[in-house]
Order: C-alpha cells, then structure tokens, then sequence
C-alpha cells in the first residue's frame, strides 16, 4: 500500500515536471509565441522572488495581495457558513420553517452570485464590505442546499433507532442527522470556499484598489504577462493550499462515513 | 405459559395505506417475560405491526398498549432490532454499542461494563475500533444486535434479525438469545419466517395469514430448553406449524 501511494506520488511529480518543461521549450526554447508575449519558468520564478518584497508596479508586495484577497474571501466565507449551516438545520429539520422559508429561498438561490454586483455596490460602494456581501450570498446559498440535502437523505432508520430508544427530537438531530450529513457539509464547504475564491478574483478584476485580481489587471495593462502568470499562479497555489485546509478538517471531523 | 401480567396488548388492530387494508383487526396479548414468534409469509404486515407498535407508523383503528397505556419510548425500556442495517456509519462498533446507553444517560462506569460484555458475547472485542464500512454484514448485525442488548430491554423486537448470518452464527446467536432471555426476564416479539426459528425459539408461536393480514392461530410450545431440533416432538411441532403455513 504504501509502495503504491508513492508510486503515485512520483507520477504527480513527473506531471509538473512535463508541464515546467513543455512551458520552457515553448516560450524560451522555440519561441512559439510573439517575443515578450509568453515569458518562460525561469523569467516568471524570477518576478515571483522579486515580487514577494517590490512594491512596483501596483503598490503591493505578493503578501500584500494575497493578505487582501484572503482577507476577503475569508470574511464573506466565515459569515455566510456560520450563517447558512443553522439556516439549513433549521429548513431541513421543522417543517413549517421549510413550508415558510423555502419558496422565498428556491427563487433567490436561481439568481447568480454576479448578479448581486451591481445591486450591491449600489447599496455597499466597491469597498471591502461589498465584496465580502457578494461572496456571502454565494456562500450562504451552497451551505443552506448542502447542510439541508444532507439532512433531508439522513436514513429513515437510524431516526427510528434513536426514536425508540427514547430520544427527542433535537436529540435525534444532533445523534443522527447532523453527524450523517457532515460528509454532505464538508463537500458543500469545499464547493463554496472555491466558488468564493474564484468569485473575488473576478471582482477585483472589475473593481478594486488591492488584490490579486488587481495586480493581474495592473500587470495586463503595464504589458507585463510575467506577472499576470506570476498571479495566475498564485490564485491556484492559494486554492489548492485552501482546499487542502479544508481536507485536513475534514478528516478530523468526518469518521467512517467520508465520502 | 406464562400467567403474569400482560405486557402488550394488542385491540382490533388495524392498519391501511390509502386503499391497501395491511393489518386487519388483529387483537392478542403478551406476556410478561414471555417469547413470542410471529411466522408469516414475506410482505404479510409482520413488519408493519411492529412499526405500529412503536408509533413509528400511525394507527388506522385500534389500539396497542404496552403494562396497560400507549408506548411511551421515553419511558419504557424497548429496542428494536430492524431488517435493514442500521448500524451508524460514523460511530465505531464500540460507540455503535454505547448508542442507546447514551439516550438512556446510562452512568460511565455501567456504559464501559455493558459494552464490554456485549462485544464479548458477540465476538466483536476485537473489532472495537473499526467502523461499520470496515466491516462484513455479518458483523454489521451481530453489532446492532449487541446495542439493542445493551440497555437490557424490557421488550425486544426483533424483525428478521438472523436473516442474513451464516448458519453457524446464527445457532450461537439464538441460544445467546435464549439465555438473555432468561437472564433478563425480557419479553421478546420475533419475526421470522424460518418455522425453524420459530420453533426452535418461542413459548407461543403466532401465525399469520396472507394480506389482508390476520392471525390464524396461535399456538403454544412449550417444549423444554435447550431443544434439540432432532427430537420427535420439536420436528411434530415444526410440521404443525409448515402444515399451517401450506395453507396460503
């Protein structure tokens, strides 16, 4: 078995390699592309390192960026699934609180995430708060449906299980439905925390002061594709790294059923 | 045999899905500490009775009273060993066991003693520690049958819990049931529809008729313990009640 994981682990190391050096061999090797145009590893690992601590051209070091876009992402992501998980609970386990709230919620879950923008900087302006408002939304929406699925498939069973050895009804939430669903809400976590992700980085693209998206969009009209890869690059190291938080919890807290 | 006091009693019975009458006017009695089988072919409302039973289904008409008043889970001391595998996938085998002493706020000290003895008498010790995926079906059923010992009920329902272990496990798990039994003074209501079982287990066996289900006779059997599936008596008694079965 662990022959094998390495095995494994070795291939994922040969994919980067093909990749680094199918990249070099296009833009420095062969000069596929028009000159200054596809900058190769080497040129882009380079403004990387020099990026970490120049202020030129958007005013910000990487770090800078990174702590902006985090800062965020993070915000609207914390708010909208401490909101959205106790929202769904409550959907998915009382009745009239669906039979009240869910046709209100089925309409505006159809309304997509981008669509808020507009109304929302009309409320908030383009500042921090409104951009964490639109990552809110799409966050709290994936928590509500997933935490309220996960609950809803909860086996029938179980729930009589628990009923005849003589549990109440919040018990049997807390005994049975919660903990089956945590697989349901950890995919829904993962979903929403890359949706968020990816959702600030085309708002700062559109609008903003600071960020990655921004430095992208500095970089693009400055002509400098180097650092448009370097931020590129970072956007996804960033996500990765995020998700693989994510996993790590989610092996904590998730036992036996993991999906 | 038995001549407590009742412990179910089950009044004109009656259950239907919309159209489809399942149980139809059932009327008997429990007795305290007694063993009763339920025999009947697959899909005759066996099942639905003990749904009825325990609330989880509503009574069209009738009543089933447990020491005299409606079933009142909270109060009394019952669990039911399901068809289907209801082990929890994400508790162990031990904290499968400790389920329904948790409900019941059983204290530390009592909840360690009885999960030990009931992974001993299931020969699940070793397995403590893993989770239901990790485990065969048999194993799955001889867990959810040690948590539904654990509380040491005063009623058992038991709805075809042998039905999918292999043939050894399954002798030792009927003797283990009979022992407990009589250990514990427990009433049990069990069904199957393995004659066999049947004979091989209960003080009175009920069987039942097709759908619209009623009952078509109940009969005593009172053959003494430890009974041998050989013997003449046991084989005469298991014929009478094939004989009864012939008849859908």
């Amino acid at each position: 078995m662990r022959k094998k994981e390495f095995k494994y682990y070795l291939i994922s190391i040969g994919t980067i390699i093909l990749f680094l050096v199918v990249w070099y061999l296009l833009s420095d090797v062969f000069q596929v592309f028009r000159k200054g145009m596809l900058p190769g590893p080497v040129k882009v690992a380079r403004s990387f390192v020099e990026k970490l601590s120049t202020k030129t051209p958007d005013g910000n070091t990487l770090f800078g960026h990174i702590g902006a876009s985090l800062k965020v992402v993070l915000i609207g992501y914390i708010i909208g699934v401490a909101a959205g998980i106790p929202s769904g609970v409550l959907m998915a386990w009382y009745q009239p609180v669906d039979d009240m709230v869910r046709p209100v919620f089925d309409f505006l879950r159809t309304i997509p995430g981008v669509a808020w923008i507009p109304v929302v900087t009309v409320w908030l302006g383009i500042g921090l708060k409104a951009k964490a408002a639109i990552i809110f939304v799409n966050v709290f929406v994936g928590t509500v449906v997933n935490i309220y699925s996960g609950i809803k498939q909860t086996n029938e069973v179980q729930i009589w299980v628990a009923q005849i050895f003589g549990a109440g009804r919040l018990e049997i939430l807390f005994k049975v439905a919660l903990p089956s669903s945590l697989p349901y809400l950890f995919t829904g976590l993962k979903v929403s925390l890359s949706m968020a992700w990816l959702g600030i980085v085309a708002a700062e693209l559109l609008a903003s002061q600071s960020g990655l998206g921004y430095m992208i969009q500095v970089a693009r009209s400055l002509g400098r594709p180097d650092l448009v890869i370097v931020g590129m690059l970072t956007i996804g190291l960033i996500g990765a790294f995020l998700t693989m938080a994510l996993e790590m919890a989610e092996r904590v807290f998730v036992k036996g059923n993991r999906k | 045999m038995e001549q407590g006091k009742r412990k179910v009693q089950a009044k004109n019975l009656t259950k239907r899905f919309g159209e489809l009458l399942v149980l139809d006017d059932i009327s008997f009695d429990v007795m305290e500490g007694e063993f009763l089988c339920i025999v009947g072919p697959t899909g005759c409302g066996k099942t639905t009775f003990l749904n009825c039973l325990t609330k989880l289904y509503d009574i069209t008409n009738g009543e089933i009273l447990v020491d005299g008043a409606p079933i009142n889970c909270k109060k009394n001391n019952i669990s039911y060993i399901l068809q289907e595998s209801s082990a929890m996938e994400w508790l162990t085998v031990e904290q499968n066991i400790q389920f329904g002493l948790g409900i019941k706020r059983m204290p530390a000290g009592m909840k360690k003693e009885r999960t030990e003895e009931m992974l001993e008498l299931v020969g699940l010790t070793e397995y403590r520690n893993y989770y239901p995926k990790q485990l065969s079906i048999s194993m799955l059923q001889r867990t959810v049958i040690a948590r539904a010992f654990a509380t040491y009920p005063e009623l058992l329902l038991m709805d075809e819990p042998y039905g999918q272990l292999d043939l050894d496990l399954r002798f030792r798990l009927e003797d283990e049931l009979v022992k407990l039994w009589q250990k514990t003074g427990t009433t049990v209501i069990f069904i199957t529809h393995n004659v066999e079982e049947a004979v091989y287990l209960g003080e009175r066996i009920m069987v039942l008729t097709n759908k619209p289900t009623k009952v078509k006779k109940i009969i005593s059997c009172n053959l003494p313990r430890p009974r041998d599936v050989a013997d003449e008596r046991f084989v005469e008694m298991r014929n009478e009640v094939t004989e009864l079965i012939r008849w859908w």
